[in-house]
């Protein structure tokens, strides 16, 4: 036996003990977003034919959850982790790189899909929802969640306090949720805008998400999943790199 | 087989030099010191040994298994109580000792967790939150989290920084006894009266480098000289007499007992009365501060 299902499990067990922080508030954010941006622009935005705005807006809102949550799992635990020491009970143990990464892109997986399903939750009653091609859904918000839980970990390994961590955060990460479609077809976008957003990695997974739901989306979901399952590829081994380096972990 | 074998380790972190070509073998069983300033090293050393730093060069094994090449051997052999006072504030004790026990791998691990609690006198607090516990109460707690896995070699860097006499002397005696359980003892600490009593043998360590390796008692002997303190009552201190000054009294050093005789024999010839006179053995702090001056 390894100490890799105990090191989930306690990544899992760390955020549930905290459930109203943790889960049911980005529940409660989104939900007011639906009901913000759902009342005043139900009437005036239609980006699809036979999709209401505030039906296109539940995947967008519920990915947008899933990515948010996934990257404060585990770039919140490491960091403080990291800020208070107690990161050396996981150091000192014959745990590997790997089942270190795996353990806490898991959590931040687990984390993501908890909350993204809270809020699908509670939106149903609020919008008619189809769940046409639902193994796409379930693709995308796996391989999102873990590209964040994945960035989360490296925003934690690279920083030295917090509120570096919180930069990434609302600089980075925040800004590129927002702008991706979250809220907005890119289509409506003028030309120039539309094409910077398809540079945007979170484009992709909101709008193969969203394929998911409706069997419509600004771009092929095949493609967009090739782009996500690079993102994917491509943060893991930044990830793994560092941790095999033991980069600011083990000096 | 040594408990732990350290060979021509060097770590240098940019350009300081933390460490210069350690070489030290520790056996099985041993009760060990590893004394130094602030700085010489210690810390460093130890974190090699716990794969929680990474030699620059050398190579270090516990209980046969390389730190680097066979990691899961090597922390699997060594249990290692921090210096900080660390703790995770999600959790109670025993939720604790359980997620520590579950990273060596071990499932069903609650009979040894209830002894080790048992031994640190920790039952009463196995479910309190460790936010909750004062700092001598989670000082045990990162014992108790030391040993989950019943290691063979247990380091501990500082396990009395800050913690009351009672708790010490219980702490102690609990590693002493895990000593003559066989199991191999590393510590560190300021307290040298501590490293006397407690360790067979000691290194001392200073800027990176091993100054002193012996028995605790041939370096207690490396110091031979006696200090012979003097109060005069009356008299000129006579000039031949060789000696400092300490308080409101004089310091002569002996080579042994027998140049006290002439000693007194020259504070006689010079007319000098005695007050008061003691005759002071060297312990190991008088060691320390000697090696540490005269590298």
């Amino acid at each position: 036996m390894t100490g890799f299902p105990t090191l989930l499990h306690k990544e899992v067990l760390r955020f549930w003990k905290v459930v109203f922080q943790t889960v049911l508030a980005p529940v409660l954010t989104a939900l007011l977003y639906l009901l913000i941006f759902g009342q005043v622009m139900d009437r005036h935005v239609r980006v699809y034919e036979a999709v209401s705005y505030t039906a296109f807006l539940v995947p967008g809102l519920v990915m947008m959850s899933v990515l948010q949550n996934a990257f404060a799992n585990s770039s919140s635990s490491l960091i403080q982790s990291k800020m208070t020491g107690n990161l050396v009970f996981v150091l000192l143990p014959p745990i590997s790189y790997l089942e270190f990464f795996a353990a806490y892109v898991l959590a931040a997986v687990t984390r993501g899909l908890v909350v993204g399903a809270g809020v699908l939750l509670v939106t149903l009653p609020f919008v008619e929802l189809s769940m046409r091609e639902p193994l796409w859904i379930l693709l995308f918000a796996l391989a999102s969640s873990a590209i964040l839980g994945a960035l989360g970990m490296v925003a934690a390994i690279v920083a030295d306090k917090i509120d570096q961590v919180q930069a990434f955060q609302n600089f980075l990460i925040m800004p590129l949720t927002f702008l991706s479609g979250v809220f907005y077809s890119v289509h409506s976008l003028p030309a120039f805008w539309q094409g910077i957003s398809h540079f945007n990695p979170v484009f992709y997974m909101i709008d193969g998400f969203r394929h998911g739901f409706f069997g419509v989306s600004d771009v092929d979901p095949g493609m967009s999943f090739a782009v996500v399952a690079g993102c994917l590829i491509a943060v893991s081994a930044l990830a793994l790199a560092l941790l095999k380096s033991g980069y600011k972990l083990r000096y | 087989m040594a408990a732990i074998e350290v060979r021509q380790v060097s770590k240098h972190f940019g350009a300081l030099q933390a460490l210069v070509g350690i070489d030290l073998e520790i056996d099985e069983g041993e009760f060990f010191g590893l004394l130094g300033p602030n700085g010489a090293g210690k810390t460093t050393l130890i974190s090699i040994l716990a794969g929680l730093a990474r030699a620059s060069t050398g190579s270090v094994r516990i209980m046969g298994h390389d730190v680097a090449l066979d990691y899961r051997g090597a922390r699997r052999s060594l249990g290692v109580v921090p210096q900080e006072l660390v703790f995770d504030p999600f959790f109670t004790v025993r939720e604790t000792l359980r997620i520590q026990s579950g990273y060596f791998g071990l499932r069903a691990n609650d009979r040894w967790i209830d002894e080790v609690m048992a031994s640190l006198d920790l039952t009463g607090k196995a479910d309190v939150n460790m936010r909750a516990l004062s700092g001598g109460m989670k000082r045990r707690v990162l014992v108790a989290q030391a040993l989950v896995h019943k290691p063979p070699v247990i380091v501990l860097d500082e396990p009395t920084a800050g913690v009351d006499v009672e708790l010490r002397q219980g702490l102690w005696q609990f590693i002493q006894r895990l000593n003559r359980d066989g199991h191999t003892i590393v510590l560190t600490t300021h307290y040298l009266e501590e490293a006397e009593s407690m360790c067979a043998r000691i290194a001392m360590l200073k800027q990176g480098r091993v100054v002193a390796l012996d028995s605790t008692t041939n370096l207690v002997r490396r110091l031979h000289s006696l200090h012979l303190r003097l109060r005069l009552r009356s008299g000129e201190w006579p000039a031949e007499l060789q000696a400092v000054d300490s308080g409101d009294a004089r310091v002569v050093r002996l080579q042994d007992y027998g140049e006290v005789e002439s000693v007194m024999a020259a504070l006689r010839a010079a007319g000098c009365e005695i007050e008061d006179m003691e005759l002071q053995q060297p312990d190991l702090e008088d060691v320390f501060l000697e090696i540490m001056r005269r590298e």
